[in-house]
């Protein structure tokens, strides 16, 4: 299995877009920095920037990437090698090199101008944030076998997961403003990876005090270890559900 | 060595396997013939394991194939078009696949040196002629030596020199007890080849026998012509 991430790995280095990703991050994150005499401001910019450009690169590339790959995929699939090890070594250089890119490219500027828990806590939220719409991606390419018909998907999924979703947020709570809905955010929340990320880093900012009654709501959950616990479970089932049947599909899949 | 037992597959409403059984054995050099559309590479492929069967099952070597890979050790597969990672040039591929493949078996490097390969490694898979691309399959397919070998078409784009080093390294490798297993629409040159005949027509198995028993119950000589009678008795 191995072999096959090294040979991944090396085809997604060799089409550079991975490294314009990476200098375009390093380029931003910088910029936000040296801007704000703040650093705490820079990290909240910066923020933005990450819950927007972070899912959409990565489900875009993987799903772009994993239509390009088709006939390597073919190829392989000929060869004795298990289907399981095929797809898992697929996702696996997808991940490891997009969380790289975020890594130096958001990463290194956060750890030198903020390396404190919020700082820490933002370059986690970017790397699982990678790696959750890698294999939501590969769940939308194996489901799909139109390319253009499965890029549309993609592009749908991302804006679903940072528009739509916080729209429809939006309507339900003014809908049921009478009601007492606090606790039942921490659950909503939860079906977002988007969401769950900024909840978890606006709450170690100072910005949170700002936040209402919600906000003191959330800060009572995931200010708490069980709570953190929690949606560190959730984010990683964002990664496993989609991938374990993306994979089940994948194994009866015909080439 | 290659049991087929009532394999039948749907793509939509399209039947592109009608029930069928049939067996191969070692030694044999099977051609697999019918028009276009007749199932002939989705059986291939339900062989090789791409396409999966929706009922019926094959064995190879007495095991299922379903969910097992280590059976594709024994199989070296030329595809009809083949198709390489864009970005990576002969060398490369070739590489790639020693060290997927990875065993210890000694390497067959007949037609990657009688194919001349060896002197176009740096040239990238993108910018290959259809025919070179079909040299480096071929080349790929025999490289490590497997008991059977599976050719999707394989002298459609070759040219006639190629084509008749080819040809040899079949006869040569079938003399070795290997199994193989052709499609081809050039039937001249399946004539010296084959010993065996598979039938195909709208995902239903026609006949299996062997050429003589073909010329016998046809009456021709040639391959073409008793092939031309076959197809035009099952033509609408």
């Amino acid at each position: 299995m191995s072999k096959i991430i090294k040979y991944v790995i090396a085809d997604i280095l060799r089409n550079r877009i991975v490294i314009i990703y990476t200098l375009f991050l390093l380029a931003s994150s910088l910029t936000v920095f040296s801007l704000e005499d703040n650093n705490s401001k820079g990290l909240l910019s910066l923020l933005n920037i990450i819950l927007i450009v972070v899912p959409l690169v990565s489900i875009i590339f993987s799903t772009i990437y994993v239509y390009n790959s088709a006939e390597f995929i073919e190829l392989l699939v000929s060869q004795p090698l298990k289907r399981k090890s095929i797809w898992l070594s697929i996702f696996t250089g997808l991940a490891a090199s997009l969380s790289l890119a975020f890594l130096i490219g958001a990463g290194l500027p956060i750890l030198i101008y903020q390396p404190s828990t919020i700082g820490i806590t933002m370059l986690l939220s970017g790397i699982i944030l990678s790696v959750i719409f890698v294999a939501i991606a590969l769940l939308a390419t194996v489901r799909t076998r139109d390319k253009a018909k499965g890029i549309g998907v993609a592009i749908m999924l991302w804006l679903y997961f940072s528009l739509l979703f916080d729209g429809f947020v939006l309507f339900l709570l003014f809908q049921f403003s009478d009601y007492p809905l606090e606790k039942a955010m921490i659950g909503i929340s939860a079906l977002n990876p988007i969401d769950l990320a900024r909840i978890l880093i606006l709450l170690q900012l100072d910005v949170s005090a700002m936040m209402g009654y919600t906000g003191a709501v959330f800060k009572d959950f995931f200010g708490t270890c069980p709570g953190l616990l929690f949606s560190c479970v959730i984010l990683l089932l964002w990664v496993g559900l989609p991938l374990w049947t993306s994979t089940r599909k994948f194994k009866s899949k015909d080439l | 060595m290659i049991r087929i037992e009532n394999i039948s597959k749907q793509f939509g409403k399209l039947t592109a396997l009608h029930n069928i059984s049939t067996s191969c054995d070692k030694g044999e050099c099977i051609a697999l013939i019918g028009p276009n559309g007749s199932g002939k590479t989705t059986l291939i492929k339900s062989i090789l394991g791409m396409v999966i069967p929706d009922s019926g099952k094959i064995l190879f070597n007495g095991l299922d194939i379903s969910g097992n890979w280590q059976y594709r050790e024994e199989i070296g597969y030329m595809p009809q078009i083949g198709r390489y990672p864009d970005n990576m040039n002969i060398g490369q591929v070739l590489d790639m696949m020693k060290d997927i493949r990875n065993n210890n078996r000694a390497l067959d490097e007949d037609l990657i040196r009688g194919f001349s390969i060896d002197k176009l490694l740096n040239k990238r898979m993108r910018t290959l002629s259809g025919g070179t691309i079909q040299k480096v399959s071929a080349a790929l397919a025999f490289l490590f030596n497997p008991k059977v070998l599976i050719l999707d078409e394989p002298t459609a784009g070759l040219d006639p020199v190629a084509s008749e080093l080819f040809k040899e390294k079949i006869v040569a490798e079938k003399e070795k007890g290997k199994l193989i297993l052709i499609t081809s629409h050039i039937l001249s040159d399946l004539d010296d080849l084959v010993s065996r005949i598979i039938y195909m027509q709208d995902g239903k198995l026609i006949f299996h026998k062997s050429i003589e028993q073909l010329r016998k119950d046809t009456g021709e000589e040639r391959l073409v012509r008793s092939i031309a009678q076959v197809m035009a008795e099952n033509y609408e």
